[in-house]
């Protein structure tokens, strides 16, 4: 691996070298590197590109890292990754894309991921998405990420993307049932001329499941961010949805929080807020003898990463 | 230390030119403290934020160390040794009690040191430093860490605008032993309490905008008691 594609790998799975466990590099549209253990098995898929991702069922505290790196301008990468994640399992799964391009031809990858999480399992997954290099070439990434959850089963999703990616367009559509819980944390931040679409549908069918999406979202310069959030509960469970924006110079951020309570004990809540930096907050950290950019900074980081 | 010359601060409402404050002069000396009160809207907090930068005054300057800083920013004056505790505590969505401590102080700080910061307002460090400043705090630690902001910095001068504000019962004898220790700083506090007033070396007493006296709380204490005058909190019924 050059060093290029080391600082990816870093950036987007906090990985140094190769990982001992499950593990598979897809790069540059093939795949590279995989590793599979006796809990955790990775087969490609015959007839599209991707894997599927088998935990066996009880295995616990066990990691898959699965990064896909490009380094290459004027390359769309369309991929399917399903995992099956037996009953019981308890493991974290960090995923995440990097896109390094030095060329003028935009490169592009779509990760479509469905997740089919057993009875009383427990994932955490994490999502990085980095754009760099100096290229007038476009860095566009989007992810669709599909969630069946069955009873007892808790998720946990964090998603984050940082400065560098064009545009990039999220869905994720999850279905609960009984007493599953979900938790999404998506973290945004776009500047320049981006775009970042985020769309979540989840459909809350059981008695006592439970979703949270906290959305935090910073739009700097020109670049423009949607969010969109549609709960269903059709049975007795709850669900939140919050969205808070901050926008600098002409940035723009549309938020479109939607909930619909078909069983009459779900009960919904959406909260949104969008608006600058907040005065009191950069007057507080100037009284600490921050410079008024020293004090946005730290905000955004702290909103951001915190 | 600190001077301040002829200075006023004036609003427009509706049309109208409001005068929070008229032609005030006076001067705050090291290793004491000072307490500015006075009834609700005569000035004191607007007074304190000017000192700080946050409100830029109409007219007069403001020396410290013999320096003018009327027209320097609210960064420019923390660099130069000027703290400033807010009556209400600001929150960050994020950011945690460690890395504002660590920005107050201007250096990264061991759990030992941030400790050091917290215990003296009271609180345990390990259950404070990873947790974000943010409104799951209640209104007393959010005002403790506020203070614990403001010791990190030790500042030349520390402005407190009115620190009993919403603090518990941890308390008063604490925060007035706070106070007293910072012997080496010059210390201006806006508040209305009396055990406040009591630690005080200077008095300045403020009304609709003016000073009314400057003096020892012996001095002071007829004024206050005055029907004209407000009531000191803390203080008992006749």
């Amino acid at each position: 691996m050059n060093n290029i594609e080391q600082k990816l790998l870093e950036k987007i799975a906090d990985l140094h070298k190769i990982p001992s466990g499950a593990f598979n590099l897809r790069k540059n549209g093939q795949a590279a590197v995989r590793n599979t253990t006796k809990d955790i098995d990775i087969r490609p898929k015959k007839n599209k590109s991707g894997i599927d991702i088998f935990v066996k069922p009880n295995v616990k505290n066990k990691s898959v890292h699965i990064p896909v790196i490009i380094t290459v301008g004027g390359l769309s990468d369309l991929v399917y990754n399903d995992f099956y994640i037996g009953h019981d399992a308890d493991v974290l799964i960090i995923a995440g894309c990097g896109i390094h391009n030095n060329t003028c031809k935009t490169s592009m990858h779509n990760g479509i991921h469905t997740f089919h999480i057993g009875a009383n399992a427990k994932v955490k997954y994490i999502e990085k998405h980095v754009g760099e290099g100096s290229g007038s070439g476009g860095k566009i990434l989007n992810p669709v990420t599909k969630i069946f959850m069955k009873e007892n089963s808790f998720m946990e999703m964090e998603t984050l993307q940082l400065e560098g990616v064009t545009s990039t367009i999220r869905r994720t559509n999850a279905k609960l049932y009984d007493n599953a819980t979900l938790h999404i944390q998506e973290n945004i931040l776009t500047t320049d001329e981006q775009t970042a679409k985020t769309q979540f549908k989840v459909e809350l069918l059981g008695k006592d499941s439970r979703v949270e999406v906290v959305s935090h979202s910073v739009a700097k310069d020109s670049s423009y961010q949607e969010f969109k959030s549609d709960l269903i509960g059709k049975n007795q469970c709850f669900g939140h949805v919050e969205c808070d924006g901050i926008i600098l110079n002409k940035a723009r951020i549309v938020s479109t929080p939607m909930i619909d309570a078909i069983d009459s004990n779900a009960s919904l809540i959406h909260e949104a807020a969008i608006g600058k930096i907040a005065g009191d907050e950069l007057i507080k950290l100037m009284t600490l003898g921050l410079s008024q950019e020293e004090a946005e900074d730290m905000i955004i980081q702290g909103f951001l990463l915190g | 230390m600190l001077e301040i010359k002829n200075l006023s601060y004036n609003i427009v409402e509706s049309d109208k030119e409001n005068n929070i404050l008229k032609n005030i002069n006076t001067y705050f000396e090291d290793g004491k403290i000072y307490v500015i009160t006075g009834p609700n809207g005569s000035g004191k907090s607007t007074l304190s934020k000017i000192i700080m930068g946050i409100l830029q005054p109409t007219e007069g300057q403001v020396f410290f160390n013999g320096q003018d800083i009327t027209t320097m920013s609210i960064n420019e004056r923390a660099k130069l040794g000027i703290s400033y505790a807010f009556q209400q505590p600001v929150t960050f969505k994020g950011l945690k009690v460690r890395e504002l401590l660590d920005v107050a102080s201007g250096k990264k700080n061991t759990v030992d040191k941030l400790c050091d910061y917290l215990s003296m307002v009271g609180l345990c460090a390990k259950e404070y430093i990873n947790r974000p400043l943010d409104d799951k705090l209640s209104g007393g630690e959010l005002k403790r860490i506020e203070l614990a902001m403001v010791l990190a910095r030790n500042s030349k001068l520390n402005i407190f605008d009115e620190p009993e504000a919403g603090i518990d019962l941890w308390s008063f004898e604490q925060l007035t032993k706070i106070f007293t220790s910072l012997k080496n700083s010059c210390n201006i506090i806006v508040s209305h309490q009396k055990k406040i007033l009591e630690i005080a070396d200077v008095i300045i007493l403020l009304r609709d905008g003016q000073i009314e006296k400057i003096g020892s709380l012996n001095e002071i204490s007829p004024l206050l008691n005055s029907r004209t005058c407000h009531k000191l909190q803390g203080e008992k019924d006749e």
